[in-house]
């Protein structure tokens, strides 16, 4: 059913259509936006939808099909128990597994718990704590399963994500930049919001994706897409303070939808050890 | 899983919904002795995090709640913040936040009338099933939902998650030939979701009414989306500050969840139609008459009839949309300045799915001290519920799969973004 039927053609046998590889959609703790990202494709869906057969998305159908997949999208981070046997299990069905957004691939906004004590935040937002199970650290999914793929972004870019599937099926690298934004910001030929205004802007040092949207739009990259390939963020942090940003601000500044990325991680700790 | 002289419907994984969450009714012949609707959807608990944080990234941060209806979320945070701190925006920053909220309509609406909801009723497992009897439906679905997104990408930057929105304004504020270059498109959109009001009408509705509290914001002069006052259709007529006094989460006997009901009354109702009963008259001429020749005259109280509704909201955002863009200046500046200086302040504002309420205390560096957030799925959570108990006898005498296939189907008439309702885990009413 999965990997067998690609070379369907033995000799004397009845040409069969050749099976369309089959998608699976999995959602962990996630707002759900990267997945959406595949129905806001609004002028690729029926062609995308023609080529593979969506086994199962709940997002969009009530048809579940038991796998093996050809290729899971995880969209989310792991936080709980049950996920983290979850995630066990849909590795396990998935032949090519890609991890989509920034929860997935860095833990996400809720990784921002990762810092502080659990317990305390959940008596905050619930009224009786001891009914929830949440785990301590919000981690992404590599740190479970081997991923194939990671596609960065909160959200993930929609074209990178139909570059990435049309990559995969055809069995080539998918042509998805790990440069930084300042790269797509010059080649928009915006002028640079941080040297002509004192903007802080984290693009130096975040992967682009996005199109360098926030300096388009008169504001700092607050970093997306994670941290870029090897990203100077000693530098960067150093040219913040020259802004006139605190420790409290440039710790911030890391620590928001990628916090628990590596360098960002690293980056924002070492603020607050200054 | 049949008890004895009874049944279970039991719906796993409810699909076509944003978010993960599980239906379990429980009957005995036509009685109704259990109904859960159960969110397994983790926890990320944005309330606690946000403390620390400045109030400048509370749009940001809130946007990352729902992937659906961001736009919701970055207007019930900018607006709280912006009564906690006592600022004024430029009228024309107000009106480019309607328009941005038409796109988000549009989009959320012509997802979930068409993609979401309109399978249902034509018996597809999903639009892709539909696609293949429909094209040119699922066509028109997949252009409508674009001209929705593209309002938001141009004042947003992207659809989801915008960068643009602001406490005090915008970061970037369009020029009116960028407004005016999505005119021809939006009138074609006006066509199209008046096509679509005639379409959903012809579908079969379960007969199925129900003496519903329908909440909604009103305001004076215009159908809602980030002001007025608070009000319902048995005498509710408040200020989002009182918001919290009058509306209490409750915890359900043998459950672990809380329920946001009006104290002293119950569950009601938020969401399309809410705001259709409550504010017909303030409907823009060319959406009253599709609602009336569809057949639709406040108040509404057949549940099912909210794909409709859905769409005579789909005319009303196409129509506010050329509206601001025909009256539409450029603000001053694209955002007033923002002191750093303590407050507290709410906010309700109308997410496609219903009211969605925001507290943020903030203190002198503007930090935030404290939020509270109540996404309209929490608020619809219990009257699902309510609703499931009184519909499911109505289907004792079907086959189990077709009376699940309808009880899901009445779920989805909620549009329930479970992703949002996160907070409300693991519903559970057991009356025996």
């Amino acid at each position: 059913m999965s990997s067998e039927s690609k070379s369907a053609s033995s000799p004397g046998s009845k040409p069969q259509p050749k099976p369309r590889p089959r998608i699976g959609v999995f959602k962990f703790a996630s707002c759900d936006g990267c997945q959406l990202s595949l129905l806001d494709a609004e002028d690729e869906l029926l062609s995308v939808v023609g080529a593979v057969e969506i086994a199962y998305f709940p997002e969009a159908t009530r048809t579940m099909l038991k796998g093996p997949y050809d290729i899971g999208l995880v969209e989310g981070s792991i936080t709980t128990h049950h996920d983290a046997e979850r995630i066990q299990e849909v590795r396990r069905k998935c032949k090519t597994l890609i991890t989509i957004g920034a929860c997935a691939t860095a833990g996400g906004v809720q990784a921002l718990r990762n810092w502080k004590d659990i317990d305390e935040y959940i008596r905050v937002v619930y009224a009786s704590p001891q009914f929830i199970s949440t785990l301590k650290l919000s981690t992404p999914i590599a740190e479970h399963v081997p991923v194939d793929f990671e596609l960065r972004g909160c959200p993930i870019n929609k074209y990178q994500l139909i570059e990435l599937i049309t990559a995969t099926l055809a069995g080539r690298k998918p042509n998805v930049p790990t440069y930084s934004v300042c790269i797509e910001c010059k080649r928009k030929e915006n002028v640079c919001i941080a040297v002509a205004r004192g903007v802080p802007c984290l693009g130096p040092v975040t992967q682009a994706g996005c199109g360098a949207l926030c300096p388009s739009y008169d504001r700092g990259c607050y970093g997306c897409y994670g941290p870029m390939e090897t990203p100077n963020t000693a530098s960067l942090t150093s040219q913040f303070r020259i802004l006139g940003q605190n420790d409290a601000q440039v710790s911030r500044a890391f620590r928001s939808f990628n916090a628990w990325a590596w360098p960002f991680r690293k980056a924002s700790e070492e603020c607050e050890r200054t | 899983m049949t008890a004895s002289g009874g049944r279970t419907i039991k719906v796993d994984t409810l699909a076509r919904v944003e978010g993960e969450g599980a239906l379990y009714i429980k009957m005995k012949g036509e009685r109704v002795t259990d109904v859960k609707l159960k969110i397994y959807e983790p926890p990320r608990l944005f309330e606690a995090f946000l403390r620390g944080r400045h109030l400048s990234e509370a749009p940001d941060i809130t946007a990352r709640i729902c992937g659906i209806c961001p736009i919701a979320y970055q207007m019930s945070a900018v607006h709280a913040i912006e009564r906690a701190l006592g600022i004024r925006i430029d009228p024309a920053v107000r009106l480019l936040r309607r328009l941005f909220y038409c796109g988000e309509w549009i989009e959320s609406h012509a997802l979930h009338v068409y993609m979401l909801h309109a399978p249902d009723f034509l018996g597809y497992q999903d639009v892709i099933e539909m696609a293949k009897d429909h094209r040119a439906v699922v066509e028109k679905a997949l252009r409508l939902k674009k001209i929705g997104n593209s309002i938001v990408h141009l004042l947003g930057g992207r659809e989801i998650h915008p960068i643009s929105a602001a406490v005090g304004g915008f970061h970037k504020v369009p020029t009116k030939h960028q407004l005016h270059a999505l005119v021809d498109d939006l009138q074609w959109g006006l066509e199209a979701s008046l096509e679509t009001v005639r379409w959903t009408s012809t579908l079969q509705f379960p007969d199925f009414e129900q003496d519903y509290e329908f909440v909604a914001l009103r305001h004076p002069d215009e159908y809602p989306f980030n002001e007025g006052r608070l009000v319902s259709n048995r005498g509710l007529d408040i200020d989002a500050a009182e918001y919290e006094d009058r509306f209490v989460e409750l915890q359900v006997k043998h459950s672990n969840a809380l329920h946001s009901v009006i104290r002293g009354r119950g569950s009601y109702l938020v969401g399309p139609l809410a705001r259709f009963n409550l504010n017909f008259d303030k409907l823009p001429e060319v959406a009253q008459k599709a609602a009336m020749e569809a057949g639709l005259k406040p108040p509404v109280k057949n549940l099912f009839r909210s794909i409709t509704v859905r769409a005579v909201e789909l005319v009303f955002a196409f129509a506010e949309a050329l509206r601001v863009i025909a009256t539409y200046e450029p603000p001053a500046a694209p955002r007033v300045t923002v002191p750093d200086r303590a407050g507290v302040g709410q906010a309700i504002t109308e997410a496609p799915r219903g009211i969605l309420y925001h507290r943020y205390a903030v203190d002198e560096k503007g930090l935030i001290v404290t939020a509270k957030i109540i996404p309209p799925t929490s608020q619809n959570q219990r009257r699902i519920e309510d609703d499931l108990r009184e519909y499911a006898p109505q289907l004792a005498a079907w086959p189990l799969e077709e009376a699940t296939w309808k009880c899901e189907q009445a779920v989805r008439c909620y549009d329930p973004c479970i992703s949002c309702a996160t907070h409300f885990l693991k519903v559970e009413i057991d009356r025996e």
